[in-house]
């Protein structure tokens, strides 16, 4: 799980502000700024099917970053992530229709309102050490399901809920190209959240409980207060995400977020890395481009011997589960860091590059 | 889901009559519910032994116990159907094949994880079920399928209840293995090197005992036996992806009996089968809420965390530094 940091010999910090910085040099920085500047302009260059992939990564990813802070950092499990998703969707589409608030702060406020509710399943749970918390969020999950089925009144039961477009002071914001800029703005600023996070007390104390939380607890760090902060963070940032989806899809129905939508979101950060902030994005385009690039490689294959064998188009969905399970399955064994240690193992690669042994 | 016989009663003449008769119908819906409870629940509690099992020797929180279940059901349903095998012959060729296959994923997956933290191995569990239950309905279909007819269908009248034979069947089943592992921990060799392993595995070591032995040994017995659950289940209701359920109610049950208690686990397996078709039956006669028979469990699961959390007969954890 710990992943080492792989500073280059040779390279000393003297303060502590040097040691906490964010990005390590300069060029990881302008790297990075780079990076969103480009991504600013990504809507004038996709084409819609790609637009609307990278907004679907975006989401994902913000709900992905609040679980590795869970897993990540803190050493805990949730399989749940999927319904504490669905019910900022639910609440945010809740606040903003019957309310008037304008989507632009019901987001939050829906972001707040799972945090309670994870409180809920997680207090319990965050007492107990180790896999308590894995049960506790399995039954959250069966039994937020089982409320967004009965309560008509919040979820619309079996029919779908809507929600509103996502506005502004007014002004509202109509199609993936507008809503690119949203999900962006959100992501960026999750991210600087959670890294910032980790160079405080807070974060710090996360790490240490992960690593061993008896000594963490010798230190004086309330392993209680600290799971369940990390716990409630978790449900929080699966709210945002969720109600960012809810108004980017304008509908929402509890079809597909069941337990495996779950798994699907653990996948995400195991590939990425747990523990790592940047892998979290890797993890989650791998896991949303994985289904997308399984769809064409069965298209390329279709009339082949190969699909005829297989019957490759009616067991899609199935081959997409085995290989999600499967890749789950063999991160853990063969890379438990995740693509964020592979990405860093070739980085030292080409910044030695003829000596790299 | 088990159901037991149908529950609409001939239709009532006069008023007085259909008063005393709903009475009379709620108490047979009532007692008609705890009978399938309780057969239910020795089945969970079965399911839920073999659970408590692989965590008690081996310290993984099995995540595809319910597949093994469904495992189990599929392949004697396809030596069954498909290959025309007798079910005398069928069976133990089913347990033979699900002792392999324990041992397979035991060796093969969850050996190379020990010593890895305990949330990668959780994980690993959860992947492979994902693994083999999509791998299940691609292999054998999603449909429901009857199993074939293995024993003579007739009702049984016990103590003035009229009970299908495979419902009696399937307690016999349960509490057959049950007594059978209870054997097997107090008086085998290696039901005792388990216990062992469990209760310090470097004491064990030093032994002589095998420990790696010992945790392909409670795999493959923890398949075997979800095996014959996952069979008598397929036999009452047939075979379908429903039955991997079993192994999420396998977690209230679980818990509730406390984590690392065999024991436990059958007594809690029993109460939560119970607990569902009381729930059922509240839910029908006065609340009307619906679907309440399949999420009370798990709301049983969340109070038994906050009031009782190491369950009715685990062991405390408490750590001495």
């Amino acid at each position: 799980m710990a992943s080492p940091s792989l500073i280059p010999s040779g390279d000393f910090r003297t303060s502590y502000a040097a040691d906490t910085t964010i990005f390590p040099t300069l060029k990881s920085r302008n790297f990075a700024i780079a990076g969103v500047i480009l991504a600013c302009l990504a809507p004038y260059l996709l084409s819609n099917y790609w637009l609307s992939i990278s907004i679907q990564i975006g989401i994902f990813a913000i709900a992905a970053l609040g679980l590795n802070v869970l897993v990540g950092f803190t050493g805990q499990i949730s399989i749940g992530h999927a319904a504490f998703f669905l019910f900022g969707a639910f609440t945010s589409a809740y606040l903003s229709n019957n309310f008037p608030i304008p989507v632009f702060f019901a987001i939050p406020l829906a972001g707040v309102v799972t945090a309670l509710v994870g409180l809920i399943f997680g207090v319990p749970a965050a007492r107990l050490k180790g896999l308590y918390l894995v049960i506790a969020t399995l039954a959250a999950q069966y039994i937020l399901l089982d409320f967004f089925s009965r309560a008509d009144w919040f979820s619309g039961g079996s029919v779908p809920a809507s929600a509103n477009p996502f506005s502004i002071f007014g002004y509202t914001f109509r199609g993936d190209r507008q809503y690119f800029y949203v999900v962006l703005a959100y992501l960026v600023v999750s991210f600087l959240l959670v890294t910032n996070l980790m160079r405080t007390r807070d974060g710090r104390a996360l790490v240490a409980i992960r690593d061993h939380y008896l000594s963490a607890e010798i230190m004086g760090i309330n392993l209680t207060k600290y799971r369940t902060l990390s716990f409630g963070l978790a449900a929080f940032f699966a709210g945002i995400a969720g109600a960012l989806y809810a108004h980017y899809q304008l509908v929402i129905s509890q079809e597909g977020f069941g337990i495996d939508r779950s798994i699907l979101f653990l996948a995400m950060i195991i590939i990425g890395g747990t523990g790592s902030v940047m892998g979290t994005l890797m993890g989650t385009a791998f896991v949303v481009l994985l289904p997308e690039s399984m769809e064409w490689i069965s298209a390329n294959l279709k009339g082949s011997a190969f699909d005829h064998a297989l019957s490759l188009n009616n067991n899609i969905t199935f081959l997409r589960e085995i290989t999600v399970g499967a890749i789950i399955i063999g991160f853990l064994m063969f890379e438990p860091d995740g693509l964020a240690h592979r990405w860093r193992q070739i980085k030292i690669y080409w910044k030695l590059y003829p000596f790299s042994h | 889901m088990l159901r037991i016989a149908e529950r609409t009663p001939a239709s009532p003449r006069t008023r007085g009559e259909a008063k005393n008769s709903i009475k009379l119908m709620n108490t047979a819906f009532l007692i008609q519910l705890l009978v399938n409870g309780l057969v239910v629940g020795t089945l969970y509690g079965v399911v839920a032994m073999s659970f408590v099992l692989i965590y008690k020797a081996t310290q993984v929180v099995n995540f595809a116990q319910g597949e093994l279940l469904l495992i189990g059901a599929w392949v004697c349903w396809a030596l069954l159907t498909k290959y025309g095998v007798p079910f005398w012959i069928g069976m133990p060729l089913t347990l033979v094949f699900m002792f392999v296959f324990g041992i397979a994923i035991q060796v093969v997956i969850l050996r190379p994880m020990i010593g890895e933290p305990i949330i990668s191995v959780i994980m690993v569990t959860i992947g492979l079920s994902t693994v083999l239950d999509a791998a299940l309905k691609w292999i054998f279909g999603v449909n429901p399928q009857p199993f074939p007819r293995v024993f003579p269908s007739e009702s049984v009248n016990l103590f003035g209840l009229q009970i299908q034979s495979v419902y009696v069947m399937s307690l016999a089943v349960s509490l057959a293995m049950m007594i059978g592992m209870a054997w097997f921990f107090r008086a085998s060799k290696y039901g005792l090197a388990m216990r062992a392993t469990a209760f310090n595995q470097q004491v064990a070591q030093s032994l002589g005992i095998s420990v790696k032995n010992v945790f392909a040994m409670a795999w493959a017995i923890s398949a075997t036996v979800s095996a014959v659950a996952g069979v008598v289940v397929a036999v009452v209701n047939g075979v379908s992806s429903g039955l991997a359920d079993y192994g999420i109610k396998v977690f209230p049950a679980a818990i509730l009996g406390g984590l690392d208690s065999i024991g436990g686990a059958v007594l809690g397996g029993v109460i939560i089968g119970l607990l569902e078709n009381i729930a059922q039956y509240v839910d029908s006669q006065y609340l009307h809420w619906g679907n309440l028979y399949e999420i009370a469990p798990f709301y049983v699961l969340i109070i038994i965390l906050m009031i009782k959390p190491y369950g009715l007969f685990g062991t405390k954890d408490i750590e001495r530094v």
